[in-house]
C-alpha cells in the first residue's frame, strides 16, 4: 500500500493506494497516530483503493474517534466494491462518505 | 467439482498473502467478476488472520486451505488444528449501537456472514473445519 499525505495548514488529505489489509493497516496506523496532530479537516481518498478488510475499517474507525474530538472526517472516491463493504459493516452509517 | 487444489501454510498472518493468492488464481481461472473477488477474499483473509491470531496459543499451527469450483460456486475451506472455535457460535455485533461505543472485535465474521452465500463450521477429528460457498457465475 502507498500512503500518500498532503497537508494544507490543518488540512490533511490522506490518499491510499492499493490494499489496506491485517498486513499494510498497521502502517497507516503509525502514520496517522503523528500524522492528525493539529489537524482539523481530515480527508481519505480512496480513489486508488482497492481493497479493504476489518483490519482497514479499524484503523479508519479510529481516526474517525480521534477527528470527532478535534475536527472532521471524510471518507471520498471509494468505488462500488469498497462501498459494499462499508454498508454491510454500518460504516456507512458511520462515517461521512462523500 | 473441478479439481480442490489443496495449500497447507504455517499459520501466521505473514503467509496471508500466499493464502489469498492460491484462493485468487482459482478465482481468476473461473472468471469471477473482481467485486465478488475482493469479497471472497476479504472473507478469507478474516478467517485466516483469526486462525493465525488465535488458534493456537502456544504458536508454531498450521492451516491447511481447500478450493475448488462446482456448478459455478466456489467453496473454500479452511482447516485448523487449533483450540475449537466456531465463528458461527459468535453473536452478531449491535449495530444499534453508536460507533464510539461499538467493538469491533466480531466484525470481520459478521462481513463473511454477510457477504458469502454459505458458512458452515464442523469440529472433527481435533479439527476446526471451516467453509465458505459464493456463487461466481451462472450455474
Amino acid at each position: 500500500m502507498t500512503i500518500k499525505q498532503n497537508k494544507d495548514g490543518s488540512k490533511l488529505t490522506v490518499a491510499l493506494e492499493g490494499r489496506l489489509d491485517t498486513t499494510t493497516a498497521p502502517q497507516l496506523e503509525g502514520e496517522l497516530h503523528t500524522a492528525l496532530d493539529g489537524v482539523t479537516e481530515l480527508i481519505f481518498d480512496l480513489a486508488k483503493l482497492e481493497y479493504i478488510s476489518s483490519a482497514g475499517l479499524r484503523v479508519l474507525l479510529s481516526a474517525h474517534k480521534v477527528m470527532s474530538k478535534q475536527g472532521s472526517m471524510v471518507i471520498r472516491n471509494a468505488d462500488s466494491s469498497l462501498m459494499d463493504i462499508f454498508e454491510v459493516t454500518g460504516f456507512s452509517d458511520i462515517l461521512t462518505i462523500e | 467439482m473441478s479439481e480442490e487444489r489443496v495449500l497447507k501454510v504455517a499459520a501466521e498472518t505473514d503467509k496471508l498473502y500466499e493464502v489469498l493468492g492460491f484462493v485468487s488464481a482459482l478465482l481468476e481461472e473461473n472468471d469471477c467478476p473482481p467485486a465478488t473477488q475482493m469479497l471472497i477474499e476479504v472473507s478469507l483473509e478474516e478467517l485466516f488472520v483469526n486462525i493465525a491470531h488465535y488458534a493456537y496459543p502456544e504458536g508454531n499451527g498450521w492451516a491447511e486451505i481447500r478450493a475448488g469450483v462446482e456448478g459455478g460456486i466456489v467453496a473454500v475451506t479452511l482447516i485448523d488444528g487449533g483450540i475449537p472455535f466456531d465463528p458461527l457460535a459468535k453473536p452478531d455485533p449491535d449495530m444499534t449501537v453508536p460507533a464510539e461505543e461499538r467493538p469491533i472485535g466480531g466484525l470481520g465474521i459478521f462481513m463473511v456472514k454477510k457477504k458469502m452465500d454459505e458458512m458452515t463450521y464442523e469440529r472433527k477429528d481435533g479439527r476446526n473445519i471451516l467453509t465458505i460457498r459464493k456463487r461466481i457465475a451462472a450455474g
